[in-house]
């Protein structure tokens, strides 16, 4: 027979508890997040560089302003803020219904076609209108490009988190075909050039009005997801759909108007990188938001004052970075490396607050 | 003919890195662990094994150091996803951000030191150069077509029908099927769940990377593309593929082969004079946007054909808590 | 330490999760050659008690001996070398996979398929057990699926068995067959341990009873001494009334009539075959079957939530089929149901009881915002009248315990006064005092005239408390019968296929 004798016992064994308090639940993510800065300053080091320098620059970087202009460092931040909150915020509702939408970054690309076809062809229509026009025709192209998944999600139960996915690549492509293709402006030059100054969104403090937009995006967000009908409908479904379905809710109903209103959201972020920074389109339009969102999503815990604050701090190490590399030589992507830090650390210490270790108590 | 010919192998050779990349998808999934991080560990591997090569110019070190530091990627999501039970979907996506950043940063850097895009010698690049044997590869068409390529491309097809033999055959295999399908199970008739599950998705992992090297080192011909996409996506298609190959690592030969087809379709179309000329002169992006148009079809197909047993592993995605009630 | 070796001797066992004390200072032993029967109401610590001697849980206190030797269990591996095999009440069986891969499955023996089919045989005939290796767990009956369990263990060469809640899915036929096999297994000098709340079964197999109540041991007696009030005393704590109440009342037939209804399961099988039926208000219809008979598509089909292939439904003679739910009640039809898996789609889990009550009246105020008020009343209300224990109604159902999770959801069906009300195994999981809270509640619904279909699984509770019950087997009706005369031997062969003759018309 087996030997199991007392020496055999775990040094620490795992077990789940019921709740635990704000205070320690808060210092836990705060904890998470200054282990990650350390762990990315580290990562900094084995490079060769300073990173008490490289975070120095990034923060510089994110800013101070040229001398000419004191705020065009803090613009440029926002700039990159606009379409990292709109796109996150896009996400709540959706992952709020446990629906997996990875496809921002496409929707983004698509809300930015559907837009920018108006700024080419219709460039004429008086400013406003055509500026209305532009916006909600991205929110159109974003909520068509989500409805696509989510119609076979509906019918099939087809994979929507590999669906949304490739759909950003198709996406890319079609950019791709038009700067080659139809949309091109200069024979043997893949580009379409920069749109009309008519097709262009106005600035309010240095800023195109898209940052007025992504504040009131959050705040009507707040109330939609926890104050509304349609919000409780939401996070029903999310939890369980046989609960939803035995509530009389209709879930195929919810969740194409639910990803309606995510693809637009998202398609509309594009229709602001058209109008109101790129000027143009191309295939770097999303640049990568649409997947960073996914990460502020998730770190806010789908409540958009959180995410906005995450925003922002990615939005700081983002163009921070990017003036670093220009200044250390070091990749941009630090920032990409750090936010992964950031995340992985964050979502480790979420196991203390679900679980705690029991170590092996001392003989007696 | 010597159009068709030249076609089929360039599939192959597209192919293989989609092949390391389902199959070793295929080892963590059928454990229950879905790692969305699978363009990120191609990434790290691409990277790891294309700086070992420039540096040692070993073959062997480098192929390994790119399945080591992708096993350590894999490592890192499954302590997050096994041990500290987090959610795998985030965690995987996270890994893919985390793997392409950091190779692009380390990527930069190594760039940066060479002063211009690093170069693999060429004394090492000769020694992946097509197996040539003797007679055999000098058979018309077939040949070429089956007997000379690369090392790594039989090494690919060799782990494909390894793995699938394992879960055919072996116990290990039964366990692993088990732990995929209802863990608690496996662990009530004394299967330690853990181990296996770790094993898996690290396993697998360094697969991956191996993919990832195959690319940085053999598609790119030896020379690091800064800022340019080393995986491009591949990682991706990967996933799809283990769907397109309902879990099975021999059915991703033949699907690995037949989306390589579609991703260098684009080079040889061109050449199919008994093709209708608007198909020949169909813009490259369309090309490029093929094999990401057709795995959505196959999630599609797919899906709806899921009506019968499903070969999906029932706890796919769910992590196991043995004290959950 | 004493002279006595048992096979099993467990002291000051004790578990705790988050702030529930499942197990606290237990003892337990058990001989070789013992069929011990470890009772206790629902919740009581049976199961945990039993999984970790399995491995599954440690425990935070406590010691374990086995045959007179302290060990430390890790896990189910450790439990197996110690010969211990237990049979859990949700069979831990891998469903796409052959009953021989699920015997084989984790042990250390070389995949020598031949020998090891050789080896399963010379069991199953010593222990006169039937089994197709073969046959996929999936496509097999519940007690072939708990054979399949036996067998596992006894092939990893368990000497001590422990069987949680065996014949909560058998027939009264199947039940005596498994008792055989524990006979058998005792004969040979193995120690039994069978958890059940079912007194009868307890006083008919076993040597002795161990009693737990609030996860204390309570006390241990030789069955020989033992009666069932004796037993429910001490299970319960305090002298107990066993008697199911069955007021009568006014009945007006035909409330709910089921016509020729055919409904395909998730599996694309026919779940419900032909199935004619009809309830008076004023009256509780039982449904007796072996789990998995179809009816849990019978309760969603009437609910509206399941497609139906073929046949009607009438209330009030108005037919309901092919209406969703919120179609069912703006034809004016109040309906209730409370369903089987209560945390999977009565109620989410995660919300507090509030938001759970606004799950049924959400839409009814008026303009896109969530009206809280009214349900947060109601909250409140249900809370004091069912004596719902949670600190406040803003707690998330899921950290209440199982009663009180299924008094939240009943409270909220019958408010509404329901013309028909539909239970799935309403008193699953709960202690008896709870049960008996349970059964009130529903007989004041009769009282009030409603149209109440019963899903049972025991079939005491059904003959007491039911008017009529109907049996279905395999998605069939086997017949409809009074509760006052039928028999439990009858519902027996009824429930393992056999029609009876009679249509079991409406007499009410």
């Amino acid at each position: 027979m087996a030997d199991l004798t007392k020496k055999h016992e775990p040094f620490v064994r795992v077990a789940k508890r019921t709740q635990v308090s704000t205070k320690k639940s808060v210092l836990l993510q705060i904890s998470a997040f200054v282990l990650a800065i350390i762990a990315g300053g580290l990562f900094i080091l084995l490079l060769g560089e300073n990173p008490l320098e490289a975070y120095k620059h990034i923060i510089e970087g994110a800013f101070v302003g040229s001398v000419r202009n004191p705020l065009s460092s803090v613009q440029a931040t926002v700039v990159r803020f606009i379409p990292l909150l709109i796109a996150s915020l896009a996400l709540v509702p959706a992952f709020k219904m446990k629906f997996w939408n990875i496809g921002a970054e496409g929707q983004i690309i698509m809300g930015g076609v559907f837009s920018t076809y108006f700024a080419l062809f219709h460039s004429d229509w008086p400013h406003a209108i055509l500026l209305i026009v532009m916006i909600l025709a991205g929110a159109v192209g974003g909520a068509f490009w989500a409805l696509i998944p989510t119609i076979f999600k509906i019918k099939f139960n087809t994979n929507e988190t590999l669906f949304t996915l490739m759909l950003n690549y198709i996406a890319l492509y079609i950019v791709r075909y038009l700067e080659a293709g139809p949309w091109q402006r200069t024979k043997g030059y893949a580009s379409i050039g920069s749109i009309d100054d008519n097709a262009r969104l106005p600035e309010v403090f240095g800023v195109h009005i898209g940052w007025i937009i992504a504040l009131v995006l959050m705040v009507l967000m707040f109330f939609y997801i926890s104050k509304t009908k349609q919000g409780y409908e939401i996070s029903v479904v999310g939890e369980s759909q046989p609960t939803a379905r035995y509530a009389g809710m209709s879930v195929g109903k919810i969740v194409l108007r639910t990803m309606i209103i995510s693809g637009a959201i998202a398609g509309l972020a594009g229709a602001l990188q058209v109008a109101g920074i790129d000027h143009t389109l191309s295939g770097g339009i999303a640049g990568g938001v649409g997947f960073t969102a996914i990460v502020v999503a998730w770190l806010g815990k789908l409540n958009p004052f959180y995410i906005a604050g995450i925003s922002f701090l990615f939005s700081i190490l983002a163009k921070g970075s990017s003036t670093m590399q220009t200044q250390l030589g070091l990749s941009a992507s630090v920032a990409d490396v750090v936010q992964g830090i950031i995340l992985f650390c964050v979502i480790a210490f979420e196991f203390f607050i679900n679980y705690k270790l029991i170590f092996k108590k001392k003989e007696g | 003919m010597a159009n068709f010919i030249n076609f089929f192998y360039a599939a192959i050779l597209s192919g293989t890195p989609l092949l390391f990349g389902t199959t070793g998808e295929i080892l963590c999934e059928k454990a229950g662990g879905l790692n969305l991080g699978v363009e990120g560990m191609m990434w790290i591997g691409a990277f790891a094994g294309f700086y070992t090569a420039w540096k040692t110019e070993s073959v062997f070190l480098a192929f390994l150091v790119a399945f080591a530091s992708a096993a350590l990627g894999a490592l890192l999501y499954a302590f997050l996803t096994i041990t500290l039970k987090t959610n795998q979907n985030v965690t995987g996506l996270t890994l893919t951000t985390f793997g392409i950043g950091i190779s692009t940063v380390l990527g930069f850097a190594m760039t940066e030191n060479a002063g211009g895009n690093p170069q693999i010698s060429s004394e090492f690049m000769s020694k992946l150069a097509p197996i040539e044997i003797p007679f055999l590869s000098s058979i018309p068409y077939i040949g070429k077509m089956f007997l000379n390529y690369n090392p790594f491309v039989y090494i690919a097809i060799v782990i494909a029908i390894v793995i699938a033999l394992i879960f055919k055959f072996s116990k290990t295999g039964l366990a692993i099927r088990a732990i995929g399908e209802n863990p608690s199970a496996a662990d009530a008739a004394g299967i330690n769940v853990t181990l296996h599950k770790y094993l898996c998705t690290i396993i697998g992992g360094g697969i991956c990377g191996i993919g990832g090297a195959y690319m940085s080192i053999i598609t790119l011909n030896g020379t690091w593309q800064s800022g340019g996409g080393v995986v491009g996506g591949y990682g991706w298609i990967a996933v799809a593929l283990v769907i397109f190959a309902s879990w099975s690592s021999a059915k991703a030969i033949i699907g690995s082969f037949i989306f390589g087809a579609f991703t260098c379709l684009q080079y040889y179309i061109g050449q199919f004079s008994f093709l209708p000329a608007f198909i020949r002169e169909m813009p490259v992006s369309i090309y490029q946007m093929l094999p990401f148009l057709l795995t959505t079809i196959v999630l599609i197909i797919s899906s709806v054909n899921s009506k019968k047993i499903s070969s999906e592993p029932h706890s796919l995605g769910l992590n196991y808590f043995r004290e959950d009630r | 330490m004493s002279d006595t070796q048992y096979a099993i001797e467990l002291r000051g066992i004790t578990k705790i999760f988050g702030e529930i004390i499942a197990n606290d200072k237990v003892d337990l032993t058990v001989n070789n050659g013992e069929i011990l029967a470890l009772l206790g109401e629902n919740g009581s610590g049976k199961t945990t008690l039993m999984n970790i001697l399995s491995g599954i849980y440690h425990p935070d206190a406590g010691t374990i001996k086995i045959n007179g030797k302290e060990v430390v269990i890790n896990s189910p591996k450790d439990s197996f070398a110690l010969k211990i095999g237990m049979i859990h009440q949700h069979f831990k069986l891998v469903e796409v996979m052959t009953a021989f891969e699920n015997i084989l499955l984790g042990t250390n023996n070389k995949l020598n398929r031949k020998k090891a089919a050789e080896e399963i045989k010379t069991l199953c005939d010593k222990f006169s057990l039937k089994i197709d290796l073969k046959k996929r767990v999936c496509n097999m009956s519940v007690s072939e699926k708990q054979t399949v369990e036996i067998v596992k263990v006894l092939y990893r060469g368990a000497n001590i068995l422990i069987l949680d809640e065996p014949t909560a899915v058998l027939t009264p036929q199947e039940t005596q067959n498994l008792f055989e096999i524990l006979r058998a297994m005792k004969k040979d000098g193995k120690a039994v341990i069978i958890i059940t709340h079912k007194l009868n079964e307890v006083l008919e197999i076993s040597d002795r009873v161990m009693i737990l109540r609030k996860g204390k041991s309570i006390d241990s007696i030789e069955t020989a001494k033992a009666n069932a009030k004796i037993l429910t005393e001490a299970m319960v704590g305090q002298a107990i009334d066993l008697e199911i109440e069955r007021p009568e009342t006014e009945k007006e037939p035909h409330a709910l009539d089921v016509r020729h209804l055919s409904v395909k399961g998730a599996d694309g099988r026919m779940a419900l075959k032909d199935v004619t039926f009809d309830i008076s208000s004023g009256e509780i219809l039982g449904v007796a079957g072996v789990a998995g008979s179809g009816q849990k598509e019978l309760c969603e089909t009437i609910a509206g939530l399941h497609k139906v292939e073929k046949g009607a439904i009438l209330f009030k003679k108005e037919n309901i089929v092919g209406k969703t739910p919120s179609e069912i009640i703006k034809a004016g039809i109040s309906m209730s149901f409370i369903p089987e898996d209560r945390l999977g789609m009565g109620l989410v889990a995660s919300m507090d009881i509030t938001h759970n009550m606004l799950l049924k009246s959400y839409k009814n105020s008026k303009g896109i915002f969530l009206d809280r008020k009214e349900a947060k009343k109601l909250a409140e209300d249900l809370v004091e009248k069912l004596s719902i224990k949670t600190p406040n109604v803003s707690t998330p159902v899921r950290l209440l315990s199982g009663g009180n999770v299924q008094k939240v959801l009943i409270g909220r069906e019958i408010e509404s006064n329901p013309q028909l009300l539909i239970t799935a195994y309403p008193e699953r999981g709960l202690d008896i005092n709870s049960s008996y809270t349970i059964y009130n509640l529903i007989n004041k619904q009769k009282q009030n005239g409603s149209s109440v279909l019963f899903i049972g699984e025991d079939l005491d509770v059904l003959l007491e408390l039911c008017d009529r019950i109907l049996v279905l087997c395999h998605g069939e009706v086997m017949g409809v019968v009074n509760a006052r005369e039928v028999t439990k031997e009858d519902l027996g062969f009824m429930m393992a296929g056999q029609k009876i003759s009679d249509g079991g018309e409406n007499n009410g």
